[in-house]
C-alpha cells in the first residue's frame, strides 16, 4: 500500500491492491501516525494502574520485592558472589533492564491478539501495536530507576561517569525486545501456542542472563562465549558496569548488538510480510 | 467538479474456509499436517488441476467489483447477509487486502464499521474521546478543538470524567457515535450505525450526515433499512454473493432489490395466479396474469422498444353489464405509468381473457402490474402488485436513453416548432 501525495493541496490517493513485493516499510506513514502511537502508549499506562489501591506504587513494589527475594535466596542462602556490591543493589541493577525487556517482550508478544478488535475495524500501521507495547514499559523503568538511585545512596555505592552510557544499554534491551516481539506477536496471530510459551520463554531467558547471579559463575571458553552472545548478558553487564564499576561488557556484546539489529530487521520483514493477513486470521 | 473519489476495478477478495482455516491454527496442527500439505503442494505443481476439494474451501466474498463514486455522492450498499458488503468496506478502509483487482481512494477515509472501536471501559469519557479520536484518525489538536462539541452532541457533560464502564449503554453509544460524527473525512464509510440511540438521537445523527453531505463529503452507507437508503442515498450498489447485481439510481436499484429479494410479489414469474374474489357477492374475480413476448413466449423480462403483452384471465360467476377489465403499470416507488381499459362489455358467466399490448421504448424500469374489474365504473375486484416485469436495455431495439430524467412513456405526437418574432422583454435574458 503506497500513499503518494502529488502536491501539497491535492488529496492523497491511496491505492488498494493485492500485496506486492516482499518488503515495504513506509516510514512516512509511520510518522503520520505518531500521535496514535502516543495515545496507545498512554492508554497502556493509564489502564495498567486503574482501579488499583496502590496505583503507581506497584511500579516500585514489584521490582523491590522481587529483588529482595532474589537477594535473600542467592545472596544469603546460596552466598553467591556479587563483586563486593550489596546483593540487593547487585540484583536490582540487573532487574531494572531485565523487567523492561521482559515486560516489553511479553506485552508485545500478545499485543496484536489483544488488539484484535482494532485490527478488524480500523486501518492504521499495524507496527504501532507492538511498538506501543514496548515503549509503554519505559515509564515503569524510569520510576524504578529513581528507586535504584535511592538504594545506591543508602548503600553508599559511588556512581561513575560510565552512567552516561546507560541509554545505549537501554536501547539494546528495547531492540532485543522489539526484534523478538515482532516475531512473537505476528506468530501469535496465527498460532496461539505462542502466548502459552511466552512466560516460559521469558523465565528461561532470565536464567540464561546474569540477572540474579554474577556471570563469573559461567565457565570460561565456548560456553562463556555463547553466553555472552545473549544480548541481555551485555545489557546487564553494561548496567552493573555503568552503575557501580563492575567488570565492563566484553567485545562480544558488540557482536550481539549487531545480531540484535539483524533480528529487528528480520522481524520487520516478517511482520510486514504477514501483516496484511492479520485482520483475516486474528 | 465531478471528480471521482473512489474507483474500483475488478476488486475481488477470496477467503479460505473450512475447518483448518476457520479457527486459528495451533502449531501442532500445522506441523502434523505439514508433510501432507507439502505433498499436496508438490502434486499440484505436477498436475495443476483445481480439485473439487480445493474449490470447496475457497469462497469469493467479493468478486470482480468495478464502480466509481463521485465527490459528494451518498452511495448505499445493499444486499442480503453474506453478500459481501462488510468485506467491501474492509477492503476500502484498508483493513484487509484484495486478492485481485484494485481500488483507488482519494482523500482521508474514515470507516465506522462499529461505533466505539477502541473504547476502553476503564478510561473516562474524556480519555476515551481522545483515544478513540486518535484511533479513528484525528489529530490531537483537532480533538481538542472539537471536544466541547463532541460532549454536547453526546449529551454526557455530567459524566465526562466517569469511567465509561459506568455509562448506560445508551450513553456509551451516544458518546461513541458523537466522536465518529465529528470526524471530517473526505470519505465516510458507515455500516448500520444509524440504528443507535433513541429516536431523537437518530434524528440528530441523520442531520449530521446530511450536513456532511452538503459539505461535499462522500458517504458509503450500508444498511438493511430501505427507508433510510431511499432517504439518504443518491445511488445504490446491490451486491449478491459478492458480485454486483445492480448499480445505479436509488429508486431503481432499491425497487428491484425489494421486489426480488424481499419477495413483494411472485417475482419474475411469467404467469401469476391472482387472488380470489374480495366479497362473495361479487359478480366475478381474477384468475391469472400472463406476460408474453411478441411471439407468444411467456417471459417477464423485455427489452426497450420490444412489444409485449399481458393476458388478464378472469371468471364471471353472475351476469354483468358494462364490464371493464383494467390494467395499470406502476413503478416500484408507486408512481403509476400507464392505465389501460378494455372496451365495456356485457358478459354472461364463464371465463374470459383481456389482452393488453404494451411497448415501453424509453427508460429501463421495474414495473408492477395491477388489474381490476368494474361494472358501470364501480369496481368489484382489484389486485395490486400482482405481477412483476423488468424492462431492460439488453437487446434493445432502440438505443437506450440513459438520461435519468427520461420518462417511461413514448409520445407518438411530434410537436411543431414555429417562429414567434422577437423575444418578449425580460424572457431568456439574464
Amino acid at each position: 500500500m503506497s500513499a503518494t501525495s502529488t502536491t501539497a493541496s491535492a488529496p492523497t490517493i491511496i491505492r488498494i491492491e493485492p500485496s506486492q513485493g516482499w518488503f515495504s516499510l513506509n516510514l512516512a506513514e509511520l510518522w503520520e501516525y505518531r500521535e496514535l502511537l502516543y495515545f496507545l502508549v498512554w492508554r497502556d499506562i493509564k489502564v495498567r494502574y486503574k482501579q488499583t489501591v496502590l496505583g503507581v506504587a506497584w511500579v516500585v513494589i514489584q521490582p523491590l520485592a522481587t529483588a529482595a527475594i532474589f537477594a535473600f535466596i542467592f545472596g544469603r542462602l546460596a552466598s553467591l558472589p556479587s563483586g563486593g556490591v550489596p546483593y540487593l543493589v547487585f540484583v536490582f541493577a540487573a532487574l531494572l533492564p531485565w523487567q523492561l525487556f521482559a515486560g516489553a517482550l511479553a506485552r508485545a508478544g500478545t499485543s496484536l491478539v489483544n488488539s484484535a478488535n482494532l485490527l478488524t475495524k480500523v486501518y492504521f500501521p499495524r507496527l504501532l501495536v507492538p511498538l506501543a507495547a514496548i515503549v509503554s514499559g519505559l515509564v515503569d523503568f524510569a520510576v524504578s530507576f529513581v528507586i535504584l538511585g535511592g538504594l545506591m545512596v543508602w548503600y553508599r555505592v559511588p556512581p561513575s561517569w560510565n552512567l552516561l552510557t546507560l541509554p545505549l544499554f537501554v536501547l539494546l534491551a528495547l531492540l532485543a525486545a522489539l526484534g523478538t516481539g515482532l516475531f512473537l506477536s505476528a506468530l501469535n496471530v496465527q498460532y496461539r501456542d505462542v502466548q502459552q510459551a511466552i512466560p516460559f520463554l521469558v523465565q528461561a531467558w532470565m536464567f540464561l542472563s546474569p540477572v540474579v547471579y554474577s556471570e563469573e559463575l559461567i565457565p570460561a571458553g565456548t560456553v562463556r562465549f555463547l553466553y555472552n552472545l545473549n544480548p541481555l548478558t551485555g545489557v546487564v553487564q553494561g548496567f552493573r558496569w555503568a552503575l557501580f564499576g563492575a567488570a565492563p561488557p566484553t567485545v562480544i556484546t558488540l557482536v550481539s548488538g549487531v545480531l540484535v539489529v539483524l533480528v529487528v530487521l528480520a522481524g520487520l520483514v516478517y511482520f510486514k510480510r504477514v501483516e496484511d493477513t492479520f485482520a483475516d486470521v486474528v | 467538479m465531478s471528480d471521482i473519489v473512489v474507483r474500483a476495478q475488478g476488486l475481488s477478495k477470496r477467503y479460505q474456509i473450512g475447518a483448518s482455516r476457520l479457527a486459528y491454527r495451533t502449531l501442532r496442527e500445522t506441523l502434523s499436517q505439514a508433510p501432507e500439505a507439502s505433498l499436496r503442494r508438490i502434486k499440484s505443481l505436477v498436475t495443476p488441476s483445481h480439485g473439487p476439494d480445493k474449490a470447496k474451501n475457497l469462497i469469493w466474498a467479493v468478486r470482480n467489483l468495478s464502480f466509481e463514486v463521485t465527490r459528494g455522492e451518498v452511495l448505499g450498499i445493499i444486499g442480503r447477509n453474506g453478500a459481501g458488503k462488510s468485506t467491501l468496506f474492509k477492503l476500502l478502509s484498508r483493513i484487509t487486502r484484495p486478492t485481485e483487482g484494485w481500488a483507488e481512494v482519494s482523500g482521508r477515509v474514515s470507516s465506522l464499521l462499529e461505533v466505539g472501536t477502541g473504547f476502553h471501559p476503564e478510561l473516562t469519557g474524556r480519555e476515551n474521546i481522545y483515544l478513540n479520536g486518535a484511533i479513528l484518525g484525528m489529530r490531537k489538536v483537532e480533538i481538542g478543538r472539537k471536544f466541547d462539541e463532541i460532549v454536547a452532541f453526546a449529551e454526557v457533560e455530567k459524566f465526562i470524567d466517569t469511567p465509561v464502564k459506568h455509562y448506560s449503554s445508551g450513553m456509551f453509544v451516544r458518546l461513541a457515535f458523537s466522536v465518529a460524527a465529528h470526524l471530517e473525512p473526505d470519505i465516510l464509510i458507515i455500516d448500520e450505525v444509524l440504528s443507535v440511540g433513541d429516536a431523537a438521537f437518530q434524528q440528530k445523527c441523520l442531520g449530521k450526515m446530511d450536513e456532511g453531505r452538503r459539505g461535499g463529503r462522500t458517504v458509503l452507507f450500508v444498511s438493511h433499512n430501505m427507508g433510510a437508503v431511499r432517504r439518504l442515498c443518491t445511488s445504490v450498489l446491490w451486491l449478491e454473493r459478492g458480485e454486483c447485481r445492480a448499480v445505479g439510481r436509488t429508486e431503481y436499484v432499491v425497487g428491484a432489490y425489494e421486489s426480488t429479494v424481499l419477495g413483494l410479489n411472485q417475482g419474475a414469474a411469467a404467469s401469476v395466479a391472482l387472488p380470489g374474489a374480495g366479497s362473495p357477492d361479487a359478480p366475478g374475480h381474477g384468475l391469472r396474469l400472463h406476460f408474453l413476448s411478441e411471439d407468444r413466449q411467456p417471459r417477464s423480462r423485455f427489452s426497450l422498444g420490444e412489444p409485449w403483452c399481458v393476458w388478464f384471465d378472469f371468471e364471471i360467476v353472475r351476469p354483468v353489464k358494462h364490464l371493464i377489465a383494467a390494467l395499470a403499470l406502476t413503478r416500484l416507488d408507486g408512481s403509476p405509468i400507464q392505465t389501460i381499459w378494455s372496451a365495456p362489455s356485457d358478459l354472461s358467466p364463464g371465463c374470459y381473457r383481456g389482452e393488453y399490448p404494451i411497448t415501453l421504448p424509453l427508460a429501463e424500469t421495474e414495473l408492477t402490474v395491477a388489474v381490476g374489474l368494474s361494472s358501470f365504473e364501480r369496481g368489484f375486484y382489484d389486485a395490486n402488485g400482482a405481477g412483476h416485469v423488468t424492462i431492460t436495455a439488453e437487446g434493445a431495439r432502440v438505443a437506450p436513453l440513459r438520461s435519468s430524467s427520461c420518462g417511461v412513456l413514448f409520445s407518438t405526437s411530434r410537436p411543431a416548432i414555429f417562429g414567434i418574432g422577437a423575444a418578449p422583454d425580460g424572457a431568456g435574458k439574464v
